[in-house]
C-alpha cells in the first residue's frame, strides 16, 4: 500500500462519514459544517486524480461561496430545531434499504462495465504531462468549448437576476422618484378649484390654493 | 492494493446513495434537502474526474467545470426560493408543502 | 307512323294535380292561413284533374292511333356508384290506359266529393289529399324506372294513410291507418329487396336496361349462404317483387288492412281502395312481365295466392253487415282474380280486368256512399231496405254495377272475368287446377254476396226505424237526429258521377276487348313467353269477337253459377228471410270463423304486434338502458373515475415522494437495461 492509496482511503472514509452526518444531524448549522468537511475531502480526492484546477475551484467556489451562502440562509431563518427531527427513524429502514440497493447496483454496473480496463490509462496523457492541468483545461475550454462557456456565463447572470427578482422587497420608507410618473401629471391631479361664497365679513377673502410643484 | 477506477466509482455510487436517502429522510428540513442535492452533484463530479483521469480524456474535467457553474447558480436560486417560502409560511417543513396534492 | 309524345304534355299530366293539391292544401288550411274557401279549392283541384284527364285521353289517342311512344329520362337527380337515379316517363299502351283510368276515376271522385263532404270541416284538406294521391299514382304508372315506381308506391301509401285517418279524432280510424301503413310496410320490405337485387345484378334500375339483360338473368343463381343451397335468381327477385304487390294489392295474408280502411270517407274507398292504389301491385307485375315470365315458381306462387284470396275473401263478404265492408271484400276477391290471371301469364287479361273493375267498383262504392248519405250516415244494411223508391238514380247505377261485377254477358265485367277463367283453364302450371276450382266457386260466391247486398238495401221491407239507437259515426250529423227521416236522393254532384261511371261499366268491355287482349295494344308493354305459357295463345284461338263471346258465355259454367248465385240470394233474402238465420245456426262454427275473419286479425294483434312490442321493450330496457347506458356509457366514466382515484394518490404534493419515485424509476431502468434486456 503506497501513500496514494492510503490517502485515498483516508479521504474516502472521512468523506463518507461527513456525508452521513450531513443527513442525520439535527442542527442545520452542524449539517452545513459537515458538508464543508465533505467538500474538503472531495477536493483532496480530486487532487489525487491530478485535477488540481478543479480541486481548488471546488474549495474556492463551493465552500467559499455556496456553503457560506447556505450558512447565511440557515442562520437568517429562524428555525425551530425541536420540531425538526420527528419521524426520522420511522422511515429509516426503507430509506436505508433503497439506498443500499441503489449503491450496489450502480457499483456493479460501473465496475462491471469498466473491469476490462484494469490499468489506469495514465500514459495517454504523456505528451500532455508537460502542460499543467489548468493550462490543459484552458486550452480545451477556450477553443472547443467556447460556446458552452459563454452560455455558462449567461446562466450565472440569469441566476443573479432571478435570485434578486425573487427576494427583493421594496423598503417602505424609500424616497425614490419616478420621473416618467412626474411628467405624466395633469393639472387636475394637483389643482382643485373651489367655489367659496363671498362672506359678509370684509376681512376674509376667497382663498385659492397654490399649485404644488 | 492499488486503487483502480472501480474504487472511485464505488465511492461515487455510495455517496450518491447517501444523498438519495437524505432526500427522502428529511421530512422536516428543506435546507438539508438542498444540501443533499449538493452531495449528489459532488458524487457525480467525482465520477467524472475519475473517468477523465483513467481514460485520459479532458472532457470529463470540462464537464465538471460546467456542472460546478450550474450547481452554483442552482443553489443560489434554490436558496432564494427557500427564503421566500419561509417568508410566506414561516416554516421550512417539507411535510407542510403539499398544496399541489391531486 | 310512330311519333314521340311531348315531355311537356306528360309533365303537365303529372304535375297539374300536384299544383291543385298544393294550392288547396296550403292556402285552404290553417297552414296557409285559411285564405281560400270551399268553392275555390274544389274548383282548383277539379280543374287540375280535368286538365290531366283531357291530356291523358289525348295521349291515349296518340298511342293507339299514331303509335306514339315515349321513353326518356327527364332529370337525373343522382348518380352513385354506377347506379343512376332519374325521373323519367315511359308511355306505351299500358301506361296510357292506366293514366286514363286513374284520371277519369279521380275526376269522378273529385266531383262526387263536392257533394259528399260538403258539411265536413276538413273539406279543403280532403281535396288536397285526393289530388296529391292522383299525382302520386300518375308518377307511379308513368315511371320508366323502378326507383320512381317505388317513390309513387310509397307516396300513394302515405296519402292512403292520411286519408284513412282523415277523421283523426276517431280512434278506430287512427288504428286503421296505422294498420294499413304497417301492413304495407311489410310488403314494401319485400319490394325493396327485389329492387335491390335487380340493381345489384343488373346495375341499373331503368326498365329498358333491366329487360335487355333478362336473358343473362335467367341463367344466374342466387346462393342461400346459410342453407348451402341456391335457387334461380329470377325466382327470388320475382317473389320479392310479388311480396310488394301482396302488400299493396291486399293479397292473402297481407290483406288485413283493406277492410279496416273503410274507416275513411267513401270517396277514398272508391278512389284508392278499389280503383287505383290497390291495382298498383297488379300494374307492377304486368310491367315486370319480362322478368316474371322467366320464373315458373314465382308464377305458381302468384296463382296460388291469388286463388286463395279470390275464394276466401268472397266467403267473408257473405257475413258482413256494413255496406262498405261487403264491397271491400268484393274488391279483395276481385284483386285475387287479377292476381290469378297474372299467374296464368295472362297479364293483359289481368290489366283488362283491372280497368273494368276500376269502373264498376268505383261505381259501387260511390253508390254505397250515396246510400249512406241518403240514410243519414247509417251504414248497416240490416236497417235499410226498399231504398229504390227514394233514390232511383242510385238504385239503377248500383244495379248496373252489380251486374257488371257478377259477370253478366255483354257487361264489361263479363268479358274480363270470363277471360280470366278461360286463361286459368288454359294455363299449364301445376297450380292452375286448384286455381280454376277457386275462381269458378268464386263466381257463385260473388253473385251471392253482391245480390244479397242489393236485395237487402234496395228491395224488401223498409227497416229504417228498426235500428237500435246506438249508432256511431264520426261525422257530425247536420240533420240532427236520425233515422226517422226518410231517405232522399243525393244532389246532382253525387249522381252525375254515378251515371258517368255506369257507362263504361256497361260498355267498355264490349268495345275494347278485341283491341286490348288480342289486338296488340300491349304488344311492347307486356312480354309473354308463348311457348312455355300458352294461356294467352289459346285464348286468342278461342276468341271470335265480342258478340260471339257473349253468346258463348250463356252456355258456360260461370254464367250458370252466377245465375244460381242471384237466385239463391233472391230466395234467401226476399222470399224466405228466415233461411239465412237457420243456416247460420246450423253452421255456427263456420259462421264464427267467418265473422272473426279467420282469426287473422287476432293473430296479427296478439302474436305479431304484441310480440314486436315485447321485443322492443326488452331491447329498450335491457339493451339500451341497462347495457348501453348503464354499462358502456355510465360504466366507462365510472371506470375512469375509479382508476383516476387510484392514480391520484401518486400526486401527494410532497417533494420527497416525487424524488423517491424518480429514484425508483432510475432503479427500474437500470435493472431493465443491465439484467433483463437481452
Amino acid at each position: 500500500m503506497d501513500v496514494k492509496s492510503a490517502l485515498f482511503y483516508v479521504f474516502a472514509a472521512v468523506l463518507l462519514f461527513a456525508a452521513l452526518r450531513v443527513i442525520t444531524v439535527r442542527n442545520p448549522v452542524h449539517a452545513a459544517l459537515y458538508l464543508i468537511l465533505a467538500f474538503f475531502q472531495a477536493s483532496g480526492i480530486w487532487m489525487l486524480l491530478k485535477a488540481e484546477f478543479l480541486s481548488i475551484t471546488l474549495v474556492l467556489v463551493y465552500v467559499g461561496a455556496v456553503m457560506v451562502l447556505f450558512l447565511f440562509v440557515v442562520m437568517m431563518i429562524d428555525i425551530n430545531i425541536d420540531a425538526l427531527k420527528k419521524g426520522f427513524w420511522s422511515h429509516f429502514p426503507l430509506a436505508a434499504s433503497i439506498g443500499a440497493i441503489l449503491a450496489l447496483e450502480l457499483a456493479s454496473v460501473l465496475m462491471g462495465g469498466f473491469r476490462s480496463a484494469p490499468a489506469p490509462v495514465e500514459a495517454v496523457a504523456a505528451p500532455g504531462m508537460q502542460i499543467s492541468n489548468s493550462k490543459d483545461l484552458g486550452i480545451a475550454l477556450y477553443t472547443h468549448y467556447l460556446y458552452p462557456l459563454e452560455i455558462a456565463a449567461v446562466i450565472l447572470l440569469v441566476a443573479i437576476i432571478a435570485a434578486i427578482a425573487l427576494t427583493m422587497r421594496e423598503r417602505k420608507d424609500s424616497k425614490l422618484q419616478d420621473a416618467s410618473e412626474q411628467i405624466r401629471v395633469k393639472p387636475a391631479d394637483r389643482l382643485r378649484m373651489v367655489k367659496v361664497d363671498p362672506v359678509h365679513q370684509p376681512v376674509v377673502a376667497p382663498v385659492v390654493e397654490e399649485p404644488k410643484a | 492494493m492499488t486503487v483502480t477506477l472501480g474504487h472511485y466509482l464505488t465511492l461515487g455510487a455510495v455517496l450518491f446513495a447517501l444523498s438519495v436517502i437524505g432526500i427522502f429522510l428529511n421530512r422536516k428540513n428543506l435546507i438539508v434537502l438542498l444540501m443533499a442535492i449538493e452531495l449528489m452533484l459532488l458524487a457525480v463530479n467525482t465520477n467524472f474526474i475519475a473517468f477523465s483521469h483513467y481514460l485520459g480524456d479532458m472532457q470529463g474535467q470540462i464537464f465538471v467545470f460546467f456542472i460546478l457553474t450550474v450547481a452554483a447558480a442552482e443553489s443560489a436560486i434554490g436558496l432564494a426560493i427557500l427564503v421566500l417560502l419561509f417568508r410566506n409560511r414561516s416554516s421550512v417543513d417539507v411535510d407542510e408543502l403539499n398544496s399541489l396534492k391531486g | 307512323m310512330s311519333q314521340t309524345l311531348q315531355a311537356s304534355t306528360l309533365l303537365t299530366i303529372a304535375l297539374a294535380p300536384l299544383v291543385g293539391a298544393l294550392l288547396a292544401g296550403v292556402l285552404g288550411t290553417r297552414l296557409g292561413g285559411d285564405r281560400i274557401g270551399h268553392r275555390v279549392s274544389h274548383s282548383l283541384t277539379v280543374l287540375g284533374i280535368l286538365v290531366s284527364f283531357v291530356l291523358s285521353v289525348q295521349t291515349l289517342y296518340s298511342v293507339v292511333h299514331d303509335g306514339a311512344r315515349f321513353n326518356e329520362t327527364i332529370y337525373t337527380w343522382m348518380e352513385v356508384g354506377g347506379l343512376t337515379m332519374e325521373i323519367g316517363f315511359m308511355v306505351d299502351g299500358l301506361t296510357a290506359m292506366m293514366m286514363c283510368v286513374v284520371t277519369f276515376v279521380s275526376l269522378m271522385v273529385h266531383i262526387y266529393t263536392i257533394g259528399y263532404m260538403a258539411e265536413d270541416e276538413g273539406y279543403n284538406r280532403f281535396f288536397s289529399y285526393i289530388s296529391l294521391f292522383t299525382f302520386s299514382m300518375l308518377m307511379l304508372v308513368m315511371s320508366n324506372n323502378l326507383l320512381q315506381l317505388f317513390f309513387g308506391w310509397e307516396a300513394v301509401g302515405l296519402v292512403s294513410y292520411l286519408l284513412i285517418g282523415f277523421w283523426f279524432n276517431k280512434p278506430t280510424a287512427v288504428f286503421a291507418n296505422m294498420k294499413a301503413f304497417l301492413v304495407n310496410r311489410v310488403g314494401d320490405f319485400g319490394f325493396i329487396l327485389g329492387i335491390g337485387l335487380i340493381a345489384a345484378y343488373t346495375g341499373s334500375l331503368n326498365y329498358t336496361e333491366v329487360f335487355a339483360q333478362s336473358a343473362q338473368l335467367a341463367s344466374m343463381e342466387f346462393p342461400w349462404l346459410m342453407l348451402g343451397q341456391s335457387s334461380l335468381l329470377v325466382t327470388v327477385i320475382c317473389i320479392c317483387l310479388f311480396i310488394g304487390a301482396m302488400g299493396k294489392s291486399a293479397q292473402f295474408p297481407l290483406h288485413v288492412w283493406l277492410p279496416d280502411s273503410m274507416e275513411g270517407p267513401t270517396p277514398i274507398s272508391a278512389l284508392i281502395h278499389a280503383a287505383t292504389m290497390v291495382t298498383a301491385g297488379i300494374f307492377m307485375v304486368a310491367r315486370m312481365s319480362p322478368l316474371f315470365e322467366l320464373s315458373d315458381t314465382a308464377l305458381n306462387l302468384i296463382m296460388v295466392i291469388g286463388a286463395i284470396t279470390a275464394l276466401f275473401m268472397g266467403f267473408l263478404g257473405i257475413v258482413q253487415n256494413d255496406i262498405k265492408r261487403v264491397v271491400a271484400y268484393s274488391t279483395l276477391s276481385q284483386l285475387g282474380y287479377m292476381t290469378v290471371a297474372l299467374g296464368a301469364s295472362a297479364y293483359s287479361v289481368a290489366v283488362f280486368h283491372l280497368m273494368t273493375h276500376a269502373f264498376f267498383k268505383a261505381l259501387l262504392f260511390l253508390a254505397a256512399g250515396s246510400v249512406i248519405m241518403g240514410l243519414h250516415h247509417n251504414q248497416d244494411i240490416r236497417w235499410m231496405g226498399g231504398v229504390r223508391k227514394y233514390m232511383p238514380i242510385t238504385w239503377i247505377t248500383f244495379l248496373l254495377g252489380s251486374l257488371a261485377l257478377i259477370g253478366t254477358p255483354l257487361f264489361s265485367g263479363f268479358y274480363s272475368k270470363d277471360s280470366i277463367i278461360e286463361a286459368v283453364a288454359a294455363s299449364n302450371l301445376p297450380a292452375a287446377s286448384w286455381a280454376y276450382v277457386a275462381v269458378l266457386a268464386g263466381v257463385f260466391i260473388t253473385a251471392f254476396y253482391s245480390f244479397r247486398l242489393y236485395f237487402l238495401v234496395f228491395h224488401g221491407q223498409e227497416r229504417f226505424d228498426q235500428q237500435p239507437q246506438a249508432h256511431h259515426d264520426a261525422q257530425h250529423d247536420a240533420h240532427g237526429h236520425g233515422d226517422h227521416h226518410l231517405p232522399h236522393e243525393s244532389p246532382w254532384v253525387v249522381t252525375v258521377p254515378l251515371a258517368l261511371l255506369a257507362i263504361p261499366s256497361v260498355l267498355i268491355g264490349y268495345f275494347t276487348i278485341d283491341a286490348m287482349l288480342f289486338g296488340g295494344f300491349f304488344k311492347d308493354a307486356i312480354t309473354v313467353n308463348a311457348s312455355t305459357h300458352p294461356a294467352m295463345h289459346e285464348l286468342q284461338d278461342k276468341f271470335h269477337g265480342a258478340m260471339a263471346m257473349a253468346e258463348h258465355g250463356l252456355v258456360t259454367w260461370p254464367f250458370w253459377l252466377a245465375v244460381a248465385g242471384v237466385v239463391s240470394a233472391f230466395y234467401c233474402y226476399m222470399i224466405n228471410p228466415a233461411l239465412p238465420a237457420a243456416v247460420e245456426r246450423m253452421f255456427k262454427p263456420v259462421h264464427t270463423l267467418l265473422v272473426n275473419k279467420y282469426y287473422l286479425d287476432a293473430f296479427n294483434e296478439q302474436v305479431l304486434a304484441r310480440g314486436t312490442r315485447y321485443l322492443a321493450s326488452v331491447l329498450w330496457k335491457r339493451g339500451d338502458q341497462a347495457l348501453i347506458d348503464g354499462w358502456l356509457v355510465n360504466g366507462s366514466w365510472r371506470l375512469v373515475g375509479r382508476l383516476s382515484n387510484i392514480v391520484r394518490r401518486l400526486q401527494s404534493g410532497f417533494l420527497y415522494h416525487y424524488a423517491l419515485l424518480m429514484i425508483l424509476g432510475v432503479f427500474g431502468l437500470i435493472t431493465w437495461f443491465v439484467w433483463l434486456k437481452p
